[in-house]
Parts: structure tokens; sequence; C-alpha cells
């Protein structure tokens, strides 16, 4: 039993999770017309240089008046003191948030959630499948492992978007591109202008592409709109990639961040504590997944 | 730990002497029913009380509280009604239920608003005996070894008084006087008869063995629909629950707009909204599905990761239940036993 009366809980009282820090957007720009990026780091610079937390994680944002949300993290720790965030326009909180301009104050809290299990995919080939808004959430694997290059084997990449115009982060993904240390292609559904220089249709389309891989030592992950998933897991499948190596990262309603408001639940879990990212064999047994 | 004894006709006395430690609440009778009050006289407590209204999950996290304030530049926390109390006549199934919540508030993240109010708060257990709705020997609640400071059990014309923490040694020492230490073996005899003859009154007993399993492989079972044309969605149970936790968090502000407060107010997995994102998706739309996620958390998840169900058996989801879905009725049904309709 936890003994309240003792001195070693009462002493040296824990931070109260719930306080959000106070954090400065310093940079912000549009990514397409209702996806926004947005940079954002400590007001304190002693404290931005100490941020930690890992690709996978989510932070919850506040606006003091409106609420809070959670957010994937799409920088990676390996470029630090900054925190960015993809953000689509879609509720209360972000609504509110596309009218904050640069140097406005917003409150951060966290990391929360488990991330992606990168210590274990080091010595591993990676396989990287992105659709659309996946993009928030992936990139922070995606610059970790490019910024770790040696520690990884091969790299792939697969991105989809819509259309060119509402593909995110297009010139970076570009460049990455032209890399020679990743296997990087990208595609298009349409092409409304008919400018795209690479292939058109869908993401799974790139799956022939992918060679030489070794699978039992392969880590894959997808994120991207929910109708994506079954093609390309069954992809990953047909590639004879382990069930408990492909990795994904789920939605859920959260008030807390901590295992605590009971939101997020599924069955036994908690998304926020036990997840995000969880393995196909993982979500294979939640019963009440949509 | 050490037990005295504490002469029935003291009791008054006693309680009275609780209030120099803090707040002393305990139950009184509401109409027909009983909630948790403050004893501002201790004469109003009901000792015959069974199950009061809220259980008592409101002292530690109160149905509505403040975060914190926030203005223009800053964030100030606030621990608003956080004070010394006693709480008297808390039965064994309820000191279950605090324990079942200091696994979720006190374990992984320390939540401090309810740390703060479990430290200032005192928990005095006082024996029952069952009525029809009572199953808290099937959920093995029906004893306390942990979880007071101070318990008061039944003796004749007397009440044995268990010291459950250093707090509650502080507690009995307010009126030392009143209490004796002489407990001898007809006291022992007396104390087993009573235990003996109080577990043979539970009418309301069920098996709880498998349930993870019976859960899992019910999942698709025509039950839930069943019960879901039935449930009005209200979310009583969830309010009376002692370990229903789930909250939501909202900011109020003032009308200035450039201050307020970030509050959180109890919730339940009943409401429509309680799944609802940004974007419009909402992943329990159904209210069957609503309905296996409360006795998800009741019969499995808990049961899965500490060994033990998120249900003491305190009868309350009987007693308010509008249309009659509680924990022995489903346990019932989900091994296919006949239910009421």
């Amino acid at each position: 039993m936890i003994d309240l009366h003792t001195k070693e809980r009462t002493s040296g009282a824990p931070t109260n999770p719930f306080m959000p820090e106070q954090m400065r957007i310093v940079r912000r720009y549009d990514l397409t017309s209702d996806v926004h990026f947005f940079q954002v780091r400590p007001v304190d610079m002693e404290r931005a240089l100490s941020l930690d937390y890992k690709p996978g994680q989510f932070m919850m944002v506040s606006l003091a008046g409106v609420g809070e949300a959670p957010f994937s993290v799409s920088s990676t720790p390996s470029r630090p003191g900054m925190l960015e965030f993809c953000i689509r326009k879609v509720g209360r909180v972000t609504e509110q948030l596309f009218l904050r301009k640069e140097n406005s104050i917003i409150g951060v809290r966290g990391p929360y959630g488990n991330g992606f299990p990168f210590e274990k995919m080091m010595g591993h080939d990676v396989l990287i499948v992105v659709g659309g808004l996946g993009a928030a959430p992936l990139r922070s694997l995606l610059l970790y492992v490019l910024d770790n290059r040696d520690k990884f084997k091969k790299f792939y990449l697969l991105h989809g978007a819509k259309t060119p115009d509402e593909m995110l982060f297009r010139k970076e993904f570009f460049e990455i591109k032209g890399r020679d240390d990743l296997e990087c292609f990208l595609t298009v559904d349409k092409d409304p202008e008919g400018d795209w220089p690479f292939h058109k249709g869908l993401v799974t389309d790139l799956f022939t592409k992918v060679q030489g891989l070794d699978s039992d030592n392969t880590y894959a992950t997808v994120c991207g709109p929910p109708t994506m998933y079954k093609y390309v897991i069954a992809e990953f499948i047909k590639l004879g990639i382990p069930k408990h190596q492909i990795l994904m990262t789920l939605e859920r309603r959260m008030h807390c961040g901590v295992g605590k408001c009971g939101h997020c639940a599924i069955g036994p879990i908690h998304t926020c504590l036990d997840g995000p990212v969880f393995s196909y064999w993982d979500v294979l047994h939640m019963k009440d997944l949509i | 730990m050490k037990a005295l004894k504490l002469k029935k006709a003291d009791l008054y006395t006693y309680l009275e002497s609780l209030k120099s430690y803090g707040e002393l609440w305990g139950p009184v009778a509401k109409g027909e029913k009983y909630v948790y009050a403050k004893l501002d006289n201790v004469h109003d407590v009901a000792l015959e009380a069974l199950r009061t209204i809220l259980p008592p999950k409101k002292f530690f996290v109160p149905t509505r509280f403040n975060m914190f304030r926030y203005s223009k530049d800053s964030y100030t926390e606030t621990f608003e009604d956080v004070r010394p109390r006693v709480l008297f006549g808390l039965h064994p199934c309820d000191i279950h239920g605090i324990l079942i919540l200091d696994e979720l508030f006190l374990e992984r993240f320390p939540d401090p608003y309810y740390r703060k109010r479990r430290e200032t708060t005192a928990i005095i257990g006082l024996s029952c005996v069952p009525d029809d709705k009572c199953m808290s020997r099937s959920t093995n609640t029906h004893a306390i070894e942990e979880g007071f400071d101070l318990a008061f059990n039944e003796l004749g014309n007397e009440y044995l008084v268990w010291i459950g923490s250093s707090l509650g040694d502080d507690l009995v020492r307010l009126n030392l006087d009143l209490f004796s230490e002489d407990i001898d073996t007809e006291d022992l005899q007396k104390y087993l008869a009573w235990r003996s003859d109080r577990d043979s009154r539970y009418k309301l007993n069920f098996d709880r063995t498998g349930m993870p399993d019976i859960m899992e492989l019910s999942w698709d079972s025509p039950l839930w629909d069943e019960l879901a044309e039935r449930c009005l969605a209200c979310g009583s149970c969830s309010m009376v629950c002692p370990t229903c936790p789930c909250y939501n968090v909202r900011d109020v502000s003032n009308l200035s707009l450039k201050s307020g407060v970030r509050e959180r107010q109890w919730d339940s997995c009943m409401n429509k909204e309680y799944a609802l994102v940004a974007g419009g998706h909402n992943f329990r739309e159904a209210r069957a599905e609503r309905l296996k996620l409360w006795y998800t958390h009741k019969l499995k998840a808990f049961i899965t990761e500490y060994g033990k169900p998120a249900c003491v058996g305190c009868g309350r989801c009987i007693d308010n239940c509008p249309v009659n879905i509680n924990v022995a009725e489903v346990v019932r049904a989900l091994k296919g036993q006949e239910v009421k309709a």
C-alpha cells in the first residue's frame, strides 16, 4: 500500500504534469491551405536545449481560454532546441491556433506516449510509408533515421499525397529524394496541373520499387488516412515483414495524456500511455479499433 | 496492526474529538437515501447508512474543480478546497474503491490534485452488514487490511478499532482515555462470530472466475445490443461507481476574456461525445460500444492489469440504474443465465 503519510511521499513533490509550459511560436508557415507548420521553443533557452523526446511521441498544446489537444511532434530530437508541429485546422483548438502569429506564447506539456522503438529498430532495415497528414508523426522518425543513418541498414521512404498542391513538406521531401543514402519514392493520386515529375498513382504502386529488404530484420511503419492502412499492411505482409515489426500510430480523444481521464482507452490499454505507436500484432487484438 | 476497543456510548464524544484534526464528514440521511456530508452535529451521523448516493471518490476527485488559473502570461496551479478532513463511516467496499483509484492516480504520472486531497484526508472505516444489493463478497472487497487510518468494527456494545497508519495512531491519541487495550479471547470469539455471521448474509453473489476471457469471447455477442436498447446512456452508473475516474477538461474564461480557470469535471463513457475527436469522427458512436467499454474497465481491463476487478461490489449501480443494467445482471447475462428484463 502507498503510505500517504510518510515523508517520502510528501517531500520532493513531483512537478504537476497538468501544467503547461510557456512556449513561443518562433516560425510558422502554410504547408497547404489547411495544414500549417509551427516551430515552437520554450521561452527559456536553457530549457529549450534540454528538451528531450522520442519520434512518435506527442505533446498537449494549450491555448488558455480555448483548451488543449494532443499533437504528434514532427521534429526530431536529433536537432535539439525546437519542437515542430504539422497541424491541420480541424477543431476548436486548431482554429484558434491558426490565428496565433509568430512570437505569440502558447502552452505545451509533454512529451507523452511510447514513441517509436528506435533503439530496437537500429541495425535493421527501415521502410516508412507516408500518406498525406501521416507526415506529421513520421517526419520525426524519418529525420531521426537520416540524422543517425549509420545506425540503420537499408532505408526506404514511400510517400503519397492526393495532389502536388496537397503534399506537405514538398521542398523538404524533394531534397530528401535527391540524397543517395536512402531510396525515396514519391507519388500523387492526381496531377491536375500536369507538372508532377514523379510517379502518379496510389502509394501502394510504389511497393514494386522496394527490393532487397531483409524482411525478418525490417521495421515497417505507416501513417496516413484510415483507408490506406488495409492496403499498405497487406503489402508489408507480402514482403514478409513480421507483424510485430509493422508499426502504426493511433489517434484518440485525450484530455490528460497521462492515463487518467479515460477517453483514449481501447479495451485494457490507454493510447496515451501504451501508445500511440502500436504494432500490427497489437492492433489485431484490439476489439474496438475504429 | 494494532487494535483497541471503544465503547459505543463514547462514539459521539470521540467523533467530536476528531474535529481537532480537521473537518469531520460522514454519512447522513437525505430523504430515503444517504450522502456523505459535513458533520457539524456529530449526532447527525447515520450509523445505519449502507450506501451513500455518491461514493467517497468525490472527496479526492471533486465533481468539478479548478486545476489552474490562467492569465495572459501565466498559469498558476490551485488547490482550492484542500484542507484537513476526517471521513468517518466508510465501508470496506468504499475503501477498496479508494485503493483502486490510488493505483490510477498515484502511480505513473502522480496526479497532484488527487494526492494533496488524499494526503490531507483521514479515513475511518466502519463495518457493515450486507443487504440484497451488496456483492462485495464476490469481489473480495468485504474486508479491509489497508487503505484506512482507523477501522471500526462492530463488537457488541463496543467497537474493535484497528489502527491502520501512523496518522490513525495520532487520531486515537486525540482522546486516548476513551480507548481500552484489553482485548481478550472473548472479544476475539465475538469478532470471529460477527464476521462469520456477516459473511453468511450475502444474498447476491456472482462468480468472477475467468471474467476477462468471458468478456473477450462475448465481444460480438448480441447481448450488448440488447443491453444498449435498454440503456438510456444517462451516465448514472459512472457517477455513482467508486472506481469510475473519467473526466473532461475545459477552460472557463472570465468576462474580460483575459483570465480564467481550467477545470476538471466528471465525465462518463456513456456520454455520446466521449470518444469524439476533432474533425467529427466518433470512435464510440454506438451505445453498445460505450457500454462495452464500461464493463471492459470493470471486468476485464483492471483484472488484466492489477489482478482484481474494478468493481468493489458496493451495489450502487444496482441501486441507481433506471433500467436495471448493473454488474450483477451483466455478469449473469454474459454467463448465459437468466436476467431481469
